[in-house]
């Protein structure tokens, strides 16, 4: 064996450099051309930045934790594309912040759920899902429907995205928001978010 | 992607691939002033020494070829930036194939079902099953897996329907989705007049109500509700205003549960299913559909034969 090797061993500090060095070359090419790809970071035809009430209902989703249970990401495998629809695609999950996509399915993914039950099975579902599906082991979730949404909090929330997080809200939207989701409760502003899911794309199945 | 970012990738990829067979060949290679094989790196403890033997052949013939595969294979793939590599493959292409395949099996299938009318199709054992699982995955979550219904969403199991039971009006009812649209009334009655109303929507169904109440109700519905669930309440399929005087209530038919009908109204709806499953489907599930109240329609022909009775349906 040379000596350089002996010189590495000797030396934690070299070695830490060297070894980040290896493991990051990874990275730079798997993550980092991402960060400028337009695939990426442009929206899809049709993809706008969540509607306050809908803003509000995605951070409920996220408060609630339902991405434990549920993805947000359909594969490019027929078995999935016949039972949720067309595949999805980077650039539905831009104005995504954090992404939703989970790791786990108890219940089924929910990247296309939008448009597919009515407002009143939504309601029903979440208040108690046995009523609608006698079979499921979801939990319920009444308190929704009783909460009500301050829409200071919501506003401010938008600014954060739109400041720090490049969400292209106009100011007059986050102004105006305050006013649209004050006093709707959880459960409207989770059915919106739920409503909304995936319908920029044609999904047959 | 641009063009600097395929560079990017590329030389990076490779230059990674290159340090590998350097950093091979640098530990591999005998230097002038090594030491002979089975001689010791000369540390010692207690009495133990350290070997220095360089990597058996085998084991450093292997590193390359993990390499030799890495290159063959970055050369098949796509993996220099928006290179496509020779095989041409992608994820989505290698999706694309396997609908189409499946496609190819399964649409011939559906073209022969499209051909056969709805009623006569109900009878199609095998469609009936491709029926049953198109049902299952679609319409059981809220119809139930029997079709018997749930509160709010209605029972197709059985010969009552909103929006009209024949093959053409269930086809349409799924290709096509269905808005119920009974409005709220409960600021127009007051509290006296939805008491009055509810009282008489209640006796339609030939319960006993407060005789005031009823009769008082019957102008008021007369005026408010006649138009789409007609005069006698017998409903009207075109509009989705359900029948009155049986007892099937899709959202209760309790006082209470007749009241908040009326007070608050109902929007029941329907998805439309065509951009979701297209139409060969649809065709398919309306004759699933139809085949659930199969028994009870010929029930009732049956009995309306031999009575030679109007239906109350």
């Amino acid at each position: 064996m040379s000596k350089g090797h002996e010189v590495v061993e000797k030396n934690v500090g070299l070695m830490a450099v060297l070894i980040i060095a290896v493991i990051s070359v990874a990275g730079l090419v798997q993550i980092v051309p991402l960060f400028f790809a337009a695939e990426t970071t442009q929206p899809v035809e049709g993809v706008e930045p969540y509607e306050p009430l809908e803003f509000a209902g995605r951070d409920i989703y996220v408060r609630e934790g339902c991405y434990g249970c549920h993805s947000q990401m359909i594969r490019p495998f027929r078995a999935e594309t016949e039972r949720y629809g067309h595949y999805s695609v980077a650039g539905e999950f831009v104005y995504d912040r954090p992404f939703q996509w989970g790791s786990k399915r108890t219940g089924p993914d929910l990247a296309r759920v939008g448009g597919l039950y009515s407002d009143l099975w939504h309601e029903i579902h979440l208040l108690n899902p046995r009523d609608v599906v006698p079979e499921s082991n979801m939990p319920a979730y009444p308190w929704l429907a009783e909460r009500e949404l301050d829409g200071e909090q919501v506003a401010r929330r938008m600014r954060a995205q739109q400041r720090w997080l490049g969400v292209p809200y106009t100011d007059e939207q986050i102004e105006n928001a305050a006013g649209d989701v004050d006093g709707k409760t959880e459960m409207e502003a989770i059915i919106a978010y739920l409503q909304g899911l995936g319908t920029a794309i044609e999904h047959r199945r | 992607m641009s063009s600097f970012w395929n560079w990017y990738i590329g030389i990076i990829a490779v230059a990674n691939i290159l340090a590998c067979v350097w950093l091979i060949r640098w530990t591999a290679k005998k230097r002038p002033d090594e030491r002979a094989a089975h001689e010791t790196t000369g540390h010692e403890w207690d009495g133990l020494t350290e070997l220095n033997n360089p990597m058996p052949r085998w084991w450093l013939w292997l590193f390359y070829a993990t390499i030799v595969f890495g290159l063959i294979y970055m050369v098949l793939y796509p993996s220099f930036g928006s290179y496509q590599g020779l095989l041409g493959w992608s994820q989505y292409s290698e999706w694309e194939q396997e609908v189409a395949e499946t496609e190819e099996r399964v649409a011939p299938l559906f073209e022969e079902y499209a051909e056969i009318p709805i009623p006569e199709l109900a009878q199609h054992s095998d469609a009936m099953q491709t029926g049953r699982r198109l049902f299952d995955n679609n319409c059981a979550v809220c119809h139930g897996v029997d079709g018997g219904g749930r509160p709010g969403f209605p029972n197709i199991a059985n010969n009552v329907w909103n929006w009209g039971g024949e093959p053409e009006q269930i086809y349409t009812s799924i290709l096509d989705g269905r808005r119920g649209n009974m409005p709220a009334l409960g600021d127009a009655l007051g509290e006296d007049g939805l008491e009055q109303v509810a009282a008489y929507t209640f006796s339609l169904s030939g319960r006993d109500a407060p005789e005031e109440l009823v009769s008082a109700g019957e102008e008021l519905y007369q005026q408010r509700c006649a138009a789409c669930h007609q005069a006698d309440g017998s409903g009207n399929p075109a509009m989705g205003a359900p029948n009155l005087t049986d007892d099937n209530w899709m959202y209760g038919g309790s006082l209470e549960a007749i009241k908040t009908s009326i007070r608050e109204g109902r929007r029941g709806v329907m998805p439309a299913q065509k951009d979701l499953l297209g139409e060969d489907r649809v065709h398919v599930l309306a004759a699933y559909v139809y085949s659930l109240s199969m028994d009870e329609r010929d029930a009732e022909t049956n009995g309306e034969e031999t009575a030679d009775a109007g239906g109350n349906e």
